[in-house]
């Protein structure tokens, strides 16, 4: 009889705690558009495959009459389960329980789950809908936070960490998600932002709304913090499930393998790209009729869109792909567009994704504000990216390769594994028109018609280094291709460099310039 | 693949000009709301930060001294004392005690002393 009471006593206990903050805070979450933090991981996660740990978590504030209050599970929701089999450990803040406030205990429990995550070498997905610190806790609320980023760093590298912005995350809890991999935002319910539209009001003066502050759009078009948007939290999940399909469980490991699958008959490379240089075309295209199904999966499709990344699989293989968009400012590299690309490349560095860069640029974007904005110091970040990288890099030049921006590119001068040009690449130190107006100019001032000079000249540049050949004579590039050949030697160089192994020299870590 | 070309067609593309070099592209949002460079001028004192003018100590064809306190901007809780950066002439003082100021009002017009 005992043992059937205590079982019914559990049963008791965990059906009160499971409610959260109760029924009325349950009805007015979903009065704001939102799921309960139980059913987010319950539609992220395979059916049944979330076990809960923590359940039973007591807040200790004592001040403030906080000893009288009980908040279930102190607004936070931790715990392991899979995605598609694969095994993730997650996290979810509970708006419903003193509105997801971060107090010392709410940290606990997710740093036990990250400690859970780096200690079993699995992903980590947090989904954060907070208020904030919790006042009356104090600074044991900032330690929290403070003890949440210093894993997110530790972290980095060794597993993926992926944040859910599905609610508020104001104040210091944006530096968790801005310390992760992959950031999710959905349209009218993620807000981000360090100082609320209040405070700026206050100090500055200045009247916005949270969502033209910090809301999904804002980040996902504007401020690049945010990866992934998305119309409903429904599709943020398919987005969430379709990234972690991506991507290996830790930096020791490969991603999984699929079957490979044909591009789609859909995409064809010659009836995308025109020869001439100065002509737009979407790179996206291109992508999808390299890659297995020709399902490429764009990250950050919003944000610096002169330059696209994401991931497609080549052979049932994860690739990762950097490519310049001439669709976008010709396909320039710039402040925005250098950060982004960065950024991408390292993660596939850490987590041994190989890289294929798509090149066709004209170089930087000139302007008083790009200068003044650091484009030197933000370039330098591409720079870095790529000579660090280890991991098989597979560069085709597609058409115009100019100057800084040839370099930059996964170049071979950066370590790139296989250089293959089509044969409308012109690898140039310059554009013909800037090359020529400094090579003849002396030639051209003098003319008696200075602008037929000029055209001449600039014809004769064109037809004799505007081309492959001058940089495939030189061994630059490996090959000069069709594009039509462009899959089948990108398959055959993922083939035979799938056990490449390099190291460079003995260090702590670089100094990139961050 | 054809439907989708006539549909390109009809996209209207912008040029962008590199090195000599015309691009038919689009732009973005950012790049088509960048502000362009415009020299510092000395003559003009501009709010660096939003914030309320606390006090104006000079006034129309006051002369003033380089260093010379002109007014306070109060902005972040922090008293800015607004200096002269020459001698010369407030030719206006386009402000009052009081006002509310944003970034990078003209809040003093200065002329170089002509002695």
């Amino acid at each position: 009889m005992p043992l059937k009471r205590k079982i019914k006593e559990l049963q008791k206990r965990r059906q009160e705690v499971l409610l959260g903050g109760g029924e009325k805070a349950i009805e007015k979450q979903i009065a704001m558009g939102k799921l309960t933090a139980r059913e987010r991981i319950r539609k992220i996660l395979d059916d049944d495959s979330f076990h809960e740990y923590d359940l039973f978590v007591e807040h200790e504030a004592r001040d403030f009459n906080m000893d009288k209050k009980i908040l279930h599970g102190d607004g936070v929701i931790i715990g392991t389960g899979t995605i598609y089999g694969e095994p993730v450990c997650i996290f979810a803040q509970d708006f419903t329980v003193a509105g997801g406030s971060l107090g010392m205990m709410h940290a606990r429990k997710i740093t036990k789950i990250m400690d859970h995550a780096l200690k079993m070498r699995m992903p980590l997905i947090g989904i954060n809908d907070s208020g904030g610190a919790r006042i009356q806790e104090g600074v044991n609320s900032l330690a929290g936070y403070g003890e949440i980023f210093f894993r997110n760093t530790l972290s980095s590298g060794v597993i993926p960490q992926i944040s859910v912005i599905l609610g508020p995350c104001a104040g210091g809890a944006v530096y968790s998600p801005a310390l992760t991999d992959f950031v999710f935002v959905v349209d009218k319910i993620s807000k981000m932002f360090i100082t609320g539209p209040e405070v700026i009001k206050t100090v500055l003066g200045e009247e916005i709304t949270m969502e033209d502050l910090g809301g999904a759009h804002v980040h996902s078009e504007i401020s690049g913090n945010a990866h992934f948007y998305a119309e409903s939290e429904e599709e943020c999940f398919e987005q969430i499930k379709k990234l972690i399909t991506f991507i290996p469980r830790n930096n020791m490991q490969k991603p999984r393998t699929f079957e490979t699958r044909e591009p789609k008959s859909d995409y064809q490379i010659e009836k995308i790209v025109q020869g001439d240089p100065t002509q737009p075309y979407d790179v996206r295209d291109v992508v999808r009729a390299i890659v297995d199904d020709s399902d490429f999966f764009e990250i950050q499709e919003k944000w610096a869109r002169n330059l696209v990344i994401g991931f497609g699989r080549m052979g049932g293989r994860t690739v990762g792909f950097v490519c310049n968009q001439p669709l976008v400012l010709a396909g320039v590299l710039d402040v925005d567009s250098s950060d982004k690309a960065a950024r991408f490349i390292r993660y596939c560095d850490a987590f041994n994704i190989p890289i294929v860069t798509l090149v066709d640029l004209p170089g930087y974007l000139p302007g008083a504000d790009q200068e003044h904005a650091g484009v030197i110091r933000h370039g330098a970040k591409v720079l870095y990216a790529y000579s660090e990288a280890t991991v098989p890099k597979m560069t085709v030049i597609l058409r115009k390769a100019y100057g800084g921006g040839y370099i930059a590119m996964s170049s071979r001068h950066l370590r790139a594994d296989f250089v293959f040009a089509w044969p409308t690449a012109e690898i140039a130190v310059m554009g013909p028109e800037g090359a020529a107006n400094i090579i003849f100019r002396k030639e051209i001032s003098e003319a008696k018609d200075p602008d037929k000079m000029r055209k001449q000249k600039v014809k004769e540049y064109k037809e004799k280094f505007a081309n492959p050949y001058v940089a495939a004579a030189k061994g630059y590039i490996d090959s000069v291709i069709e594009p039509e050949e462009t899959r089948k030697l990108l398959l055959h160089a993922i083939e035979v460099s799938a056990s490449k192994a390099i190291s460079g020299p003995k260090k702590k870590h670089g100094v990139p310039p961050f | 693949m054809n439907k989708d070309k006539t549909k390109q067609k009809k996209v209207r593309f912008k040029s962008l000009v590199i090195e000599g070099t015309k691009y038919r592209t689009h732009f973005t949002r950012k790049f088509e709301n960048r502000k362009p460079w415009i020299p510092e001028n000395p003559l003009h004192i501009l709010s660096f930060i939003p914030g309320m003018i606390l006090k104006v100590f000079v006034s129309e064809g006051q002369k003033v001294r380089e260093g010379q306190d002109l007014l306070i901007l109060e902005a972040m809780k922090m008293k800015n004392r607004i200096k002269s950066p020459l001698d010369g002439k407030i030719k206006a003082v386009n402000v009052k005690e009081g006002e509310k100021v944003p970034r990078d009002l003209l809040l003093i017009e200065l002329d170089v002393a002509t002695e």
